[in-house]
């Protein structure tokens, strides 16, 4: 396996993703002779895993079973060790898409945090563009070097420990996008349009607070910047669920009769009617949203270098 | 050539040579390269009011007369000293707040000055573009939700994708973009021919078509015979196509169930048979001799001239089948007119397992019974992970002190449908096997199909 690259079968040193179910999920490193603890009891790296395709369904000690997944950067996303806040899936692709992001891009970005965009932005560029990352935090940088290595992407880029708003990413003149996720990107602005390809490229900032958005957008309107744009993506998550609603009791004889008419009245309920509903009840299908509220990630302001 | 935009008419003639991103000022006819960036026309010392309390709405407060703006567009006269003209004949406007001022010059330049910015081609652009000019071509795609899409189907250089679509060749293109010529691509298409209108938008170098293989979905049938290079296109009006659909769905069924048997006889693979299905790997070995006779045929006559055309074409059918029947491909992704469930349930056939699969549909009802359909039906791979996603999506207007969102699109994003492949349970391949049976029955049965296992 590798983050950039699909393989088959499980290999000892891998990085795969156990699923136990749509919210329980967790990255375990393929070692012989480990040993990994599940609530459904004990997978054996040897046996269990190695060797095995991706995708298949393990049994552990207590009976219980898992799916081992191939790791994806969403995957990822959803599993890693969080060290700092992270970006997550949503706002990621709408990064990438308004980046322009493909193979071959030079992508800077800053700051490295968990990774979680790192992998995603390699991901899209590889095989043969680069992502420099900067991230003044000492620890986090060696972190996510030893991660990128651990993972099969080392060669895909370049962390480097320093401050991006003094020091800048170390590159001038070679990018095709930069990423900011600082507190402060107003001050790495000037940096970041020099680390831009002299010919032009896109830029992104992300930040919670809108005052943070609006000096960034001053910043980016001073260092000549044009087609300046602020979004907000918002997901929203539905489980699918069979609901079924009582029909109330009017004191009608033909109760059944009135069940099934209700049901045929109502088109969209006509493919999905259950054949075992219970008399009295009206099924239907629907989405149901999974969370009442959905939370603020940040403002995504992109602007372009022409 | 002439070219309208936005009732403007002019020649591109001039344009060549500058960089992506130069803006033009359209004069009669032709291009004109004006500078980057113009200098902020009101230098002047600004006077501004700062309430509205004394303005009055009474229609004459622009002193130019509709006549006068005519004539001073006739004569030829730069947009911008027109706007100039109408802010110095304009009573109110000393009155109005700065914010006001601000707004009524933005709105006059809009008009009077055109400004024309040549960009490079993306996804991002053409997306965008789609989305706000034709939407119905693109199935209401938002381009947040293609976004979405490639994400979630983990789109990258060197993956073997199959690409089920009928959004103008848009989604085509943004997956071709993410893949930068890298591994191959399997677009099915329904009728006479893939539509890519808006792949060539995108200016793809010759390379990237290399590995774009086509396989038309309504020829699955005549390739089970053996005489697909014959057969002639079907070029399906729409007024059926619905039920073509559920025989196309049908014949992959059929033609995966044949690849199946296939893989068994050759590489030995470990999945259970039951005797009727031995019986059916017979009838088609059989066929697949046949099948390749057939093909050593089409070889002599390839020395002809006249065949070549046809026999290229044959060709390339036959790679494309080749490549699907290694039931290797690293994803799907499925954005079409079409009901979706018949496709997912087919083409997922195709997909290796711990792969993602994304489903776009318009109408999130579509996507609830599909999700159920997937669910219930354990044929060969189950599916994990499903999320029906809508995307709400906020622009901001930022400025100093007069910030706020802009423009709220929540609705005719359309939704996704999306989740991993797994390796089917062999526990369970009896029932799957009685369950594909269902399946091929008649039409009308796959609404039951879903009912009974729901």
């Amino acid at each position: 396996m590798s983050f950039v690259e699909y393989g088959d079968t499980i290999k000892d040193g891998d990085t795969a993703i156990v699923f136990l179910g749509h919210e329980s999920m967790f990255p375990v490193k393929v070692q012989h002779g480990t040993v990994t603890q599940t609530k459904y009891g004990v997978i054996r790296h040897s046996t269990d895993l190695i060797g095995k395709k991706y995708g298949s369904k393990v049994t552990c000690s207590k009976g219980g079973w898992v799916f081992i997944l191939h790791p994806t950067p969403e995957l990822w996303t959803m599993n890693l060790p969080h060290r700092t806040q992270i970006l997550y899936s949503t706002d990621i692709s709408i990064i990438t898409m308004m980046l322009e992001l493909k193979p071959g891009s030079i992508v800077c970005e800053s700051g490295t945090g968990s990774g979680s965009l790192s992998h995603a932005l390699i991901r899209t560029v590889a095989p043969t563009g680069h992502l420099y990352t900067v991230e003044f935090h000492q620890q986090r940088a060696e972190k996510a070097r030893e991660e990128f290595r651990e993972h099969g992407v080392e060669h895909l880029v370049t962390v480097t420990n320093q401050d991006v708003c003094k020091n800048g990413f170390g590159v001038s003149n070679i990018a095709d996008a930069v990423f900011l996720d600082i507190p402060s990107p107003w001050e790495a602005i000037g940096h970041a349009k020099s680390a831009l390809k002299a010919e032009g490229g896109r830029i992104c900032s992300f930040s919670p607070c809108i005052e943070q958005v609006q000096r960034t957008c001053l910043a980016m309107e001073e260092y000549g910047f044009t087609e300046i744009n602020t979004l907000e993506i918002l997901l929203r998550v539905y489980n699918v669920r069979t609901i079924s609603l009582q029909i109330p009791d009017l004191g009608k004889a033909a109760e059944d009769n009135l069940s099934t008419g209700f049901d045929s009245s109502n088109p969209s309920n006509q493919g999905s009617l259950c054949a075992e509903a219970q008399p009295g009840t009206a099924q239907f299908k629907s989405g149901v949203p999974l969370r009442e509220m959905v939370g603020h990630t940040g403002y995504l302001t992109f602007a372009t270098k022409s | 050539r002439k070219i309208i935009f936005e009732k403007q008419w002019f020649y591109l003639d001039n344009a060549i040579g500058h960089i992506y991103g130069t803006t033009f000022e359209v004069t009669s006819g032709g291009n004109l390269q004006p500078k980057q960036e113009t200098e902020e026309t009101t230098t002047e010392t600004k006077e501004a009011g700062t309430d509205n309390r004394n303005i009055v709405d009474d229609g004459k407060s622009q002193k130019l007369t509709h006549d006068d703006i005519k004539a001073l567009k006739d004569k030829g006269i730069k947009g911008q000293e027109i706007v100039q003209q109408l802010i110095e004949n304009s009573t109110t406007f000393r009155d109005k707040t700065e914010f006001a001022q601000d707004k009524y010059i933005k709105k006059k330049k809009k008009k009077y000055e055109a400004v024309i910015t040549i960009v490079k081609p993306s996804t991002r652009i053409l997306s965008t573009m789609y989305y706000a000019r034709e939407p119905g071509k693109i199935n209401h795609l938002r381009y947040d939700t293609l976004a979405q899409m490639l994400t979630l189907g983990n789109i990258r250089a060197g993956n073997k994708m199959i690409v089920m679509e009928t959004c103008a060749g848009l989604v085509l293109g943004a997956v071709m973009e993410r893949m930068g010529g890298y591994g191959s691509i399997i677009q099915m298409y329904p009728g006479g021919g893939p539509v890519r209108a808006a792949t060539s938008c995108f200016g793809f170098p010759k390379l990237f078509f290399d590995n774009l293989h086509e396989f038309p979905l309504g020829k699955v049938d005549s390739l089970l015979s053996g005489t697909f290079s014959t057969a002639t296109l079907p070029s399906e009006p729409d007024d059926s196509v619905l039920g073509e659909e559920e025989s196309n769905g049908l014949a992959d069924e059929k033609q995966t169930s044949r690849q199946e048997t296939e893989e068994e006889s050759t590489t030995e693979a470990s999945m259970e048979m039951n005797q009727t299905e031995k019986q059916e790997a017979i009838d088609i070995n059989a066929e697949d001799v046949e099948f390749k006779e057939n093909k050593e045929k089409e070889n002599k006559e390839n020395v002809r001239e006249k065949q070549r055309k046809q026999w290229e074409r044959t060709k390339k059918l036959l790679e494309t089948a080749a490549l699907l029947r290694e039931k290797n491909a690293d994803g799907l992704i499925v954005a079409s007119k079409f009901h979706p469930t018949p496709l997912l349930l087919s083409l997922l056939e195709f997909v290796a397992p711990s792969r993602p699969f994304v489903v776009y549909c318009q109408y999130k009802e579509v996507n609830q019974v599909c999700y159920f359909s997937c669910y219930s039906s354990m044929t060969f791979y189950r599916c994990l992970g499903f999320c029906l996603c809508f995307l709400a999506f906020f622009f901001l207007k930022v400025l100093p002190d007069r910030s706020h969102p802009k423009l709220t699109m929540s609705g005719g994003g359309g939704y996704l449908l999306s989740g991993i492949t797994v390796v089917l349970d062999k526990g369970k391949s009896d029932s799957s096997n009685s369950e594909a049976l269902k399946m091929e029955e008649p039409v009308c049965k796959r609404c039951k199909v879903q009912d009974v296992h729901c």
